[in-house]
């Protein structure tokens, strides 16, 4: 085949699929959280182009659409504080009562949600826990504290990947201290900063897409890390715990939001919608391995999950919280101590 | 880079009618994509921050307040000269340096053994030393994070041989980002010096030897004189990406320390969404670049003078 018969079939391959599809619909997603067949069938189903790039951190996401990408995507999927920060910023566009409708097929503990009161911009995606994992072949003691982050036994020292998330982490190094998140007390931020900056010496590497790979590598011995990721690294032979703390552990949800200035926003509310249908959540869960925020569920999901350690608080742990927002000044503090971590 | 091409003195009259014009392509492209945007940058690190990132249009000197004074975690101590971010400089201009030297060790003999092969194989030889970066330079960077992480190929290698006990503690260290670094930008090193060496008139060492010069005299005093604009070519493609990389220190240094180009990264995408601080910090960056760059503009103008 010459170049010019290559050149001439790609572009008759790319006017027949621009020919096929009704539309278009650009989504905004975090990293291996969405199965490529739910996304086909999607397509096939509407006769949709679905297009996708993908983020490593709210916060990032947050970056990015401010930086000036708001306007070419349709929907993201932010966590539950930062729907609450996209909000406030504007980035976000109201769903208007009745655009949506399945929007009855919401779990109605999660209709009426804090960071989305009555879910005027946000639909539930999936759910779960933020903790750590530890290598059973390598640290066989007690994993139920807090301390096997920030003061780790000698056998994982140097070996303890870190999420790159800031709100995780002082969250996780908050509830450590037994202190408020989000405090406003100069002792209680100072012990923050000195908790942080001393427990750094013992942690290998910052990285949230790396999380589950440097499990199974072995590159770190134990990972902060979410609890569905910690059981797909469970799946591929990693011998690792999921654990749930005494001092208590982060709780999230993933939420699926409409952007201001959606270019394909009709597409974007099928999307919702199609999300919104037990059987096709159930597939995000059963891949994801977190849990869904829609009724009936249940029986399109794969009994495994319902058994399986990451997703079963034991007896006796910690409560579960979300993040909280910070006021700016609080915020500011957390930057620093942030930078200071990595310098 | 116009080093050691300063004999443009035999312009052709070919192109005299349009010799102005010649230059437009290049101006506009520079001008659109590379001026416009380092000068945002200037306005950019003279503006308050917004919170959570972007800018509000009010003139401040708080980004270069912040990366040279430390006022405490709250920000009303008395001021002290802040260490964290002249660490990180310093840091990287260490690592830039040590592949920087890296490259010119193992570059300038490989670039001198292409240029004295037969004519008709230096190309093959060239095709060979360019192969690997014809692969994406993430793609490289993961695939050495594989072959020296603790039970990859590397420590399995050297263990079953005996070498070592345990395995190298090789991945997220200063070490790695080196390696790292060196193997990303070696062809930069090499391709400059091929070409002043290739040029060298290899007469001048025999006239040398024949006079009884001995081999060190003849590379010190002849060689690599002649060869210098080449070797500082090379140096400079390699020591200033370096200087700013940011894959090399997030994958294989585990994003644990910061070089410039993980901080700058950081103000922008990551948590921290400080962008006049960011755009500070590149013209930090830059300033200190051009400063470089200056030096060796100089240093050529005077020896040609």
């Amino acid at each position: 085949m010459n170049i010019k018969t290559l050149l001439g079939s790609t572009a008759l391959v790319l006017a027949a699929n621009a020919a096929a599809a009704e539309g278009s619909l650009s989504l905004y997603h975090w990293f291996e959280y969405i199965p490529q067949e739910l996304i086909e069938k999607f397509e096939a189903e509407y006769d949709v182009d679905v297009t996708m790039d993908t983020y490593d951190s709210n916060e990032a996401l947050l970056a990015s659409l401010k930086a000036g990408t708001l306007g070419s995507y349709d929907l993201a999927v932010p966590g539950d504080y930062m729907v609450e920060i996209m909000a406030g910023e504007g980035l976000l566009d109201a769903i208007a009562e009745g655009e949506l409708a399945n929007k009855g097929n919401i779990q109605p503990e999660w209709l009426d949600v804090s960071f989305d009161p009555g879910r005027m911009y946000s639909i539930p995606y999936q759910w779960g826990s933020t903790s750590f994992s530890v290598n059973r072949d390598v640290y066989a003691g007690d994993i139920n504290s807090t301390s096997i982050l920030f003061d780790p036994p000698p056998e994982l020292a140097g070996k303890i990947n870190m999420l790159d998330s800031q709100g995780e982490v002082m969250a996780m190094a908050s509830l450590h201290l037994g202190i408020p998140q989000c405090s406003t007390d100069r002792d209680q931020l100072q012990a923050l900063d000195a908790l942080l900056q001393g427990a750094s010496a013992n942690w290998a590497s910052f990285g949230s897409d790396i999380a589950k790979d440097v499990l199974v590598s072995g590159d770190a011995a134990a990972g902060m890390i979410y609890n569905g990721f910690s059981a797909k690294a469970r799946a591929e032979g990693a011998n690792i715990e999921y654990a749930y703390p005494d001092e208590g552990y982060v709780v999230w949800m993933d939420n699926v939001v409409l952007l201001k200035d959606a270019p394909n926003r009709a597409n974007a509310l099928l999307f919702m919608d199609f999300l919104l249908e037990p059987e096709n959540i159930a597939a995000v869960t059963n891949y994801a391995q977190y849990a869904a925020g829609v009724t009936g569920v249940a029986e399109f999901l794969d009994p495994e999950l319902a058994v399986m350690p990451e997703n079963n608080p034991r007896e006796g742990a910690g409560p579960g919280a979300f993040i909280a927002v910070c006021d700016q000044a609080t915020q500011e503090v957390y930057d620093q101590i942030w930078t200071r971590l990595r310098s | 880079m116009a080093a050691g091409t300063g004999s443009g003195r035999t312009v052709s009259a070919t192109f005299s009618p349009v010799r102005g014009w010649l230059l437009l392509p290049s101006w506009l492209v520079i001008g659109i994509f590379l001026l416009v945007p380092v000068l945002l940058m200037l306005v950019y690190s003279f503006l308050t921050k917004e919170f959570r990132g972007g800018v509000i249009w009010e003139f401040s000197l708080a980004a270069y307040d912040q990366f040279v004074f430390d006022r405490g975690l709250f920000g009303d101590d008395p001021p002290q000269i802040e260490w964290a971010y002249i660490t990180i400089f310093v840091r990287s201009i260490l690592q830039a340096l040590g592949a920087t030297v890296l490259c010119l060790l193992i570059g300038f003999p490989t670039a001198y053994f292409i240029a004295t092969r037969p004519a008709n194989t230096r190309a093959i030889w060239l095709f060979l030393v360019t192969i690997p970066y014809w692969v994406n330079l993430l793609i490289r960077t993961v695939s050495m994070k594989f072959l020296i992480r603790d039970n990859g190929p590397l420590n399995e290698a050297l263990l079953a041989i005996g070498v070592i006990d345990a395995p190298l503690q090789l991945i997220n260290t200063n070490f790695a980002v080196q390696l790292g670094l060196f193997y990303s930008y070696l062809p930069f090193m090499v391709l400059p010096i091929y070409a002043s060496v290739e040029r060298y008139n290899f007469a001048l060492s025999e006239a040398a030897s024949d006079l009884y010069a001995p081999k060190w005299t003849i590379l010190r005093s002849i060689l690599l004189p002649v060869v210098k604009p080449g070797i500082i070519a090379g140096c400079i493609l390699v020591f200033v990406p370096s200087l700013g990389a940011f894959l090399a220190p997030d994958l294989l240094g585990g994003a644990k320390t910061f070089m410039i180009g993980s901080l700058i990264e950081e103000q922008f995408k990551g948590n921290a969404g400080n962008w006049p601080f960011g755009a500070a910090a590149s013209m930090i960056l830059l300033s200190m670049v051009l400063v470089v760059l200056l030096f060796y503009a100089r240093a050529q103008s005077r020896e040609q003078t």
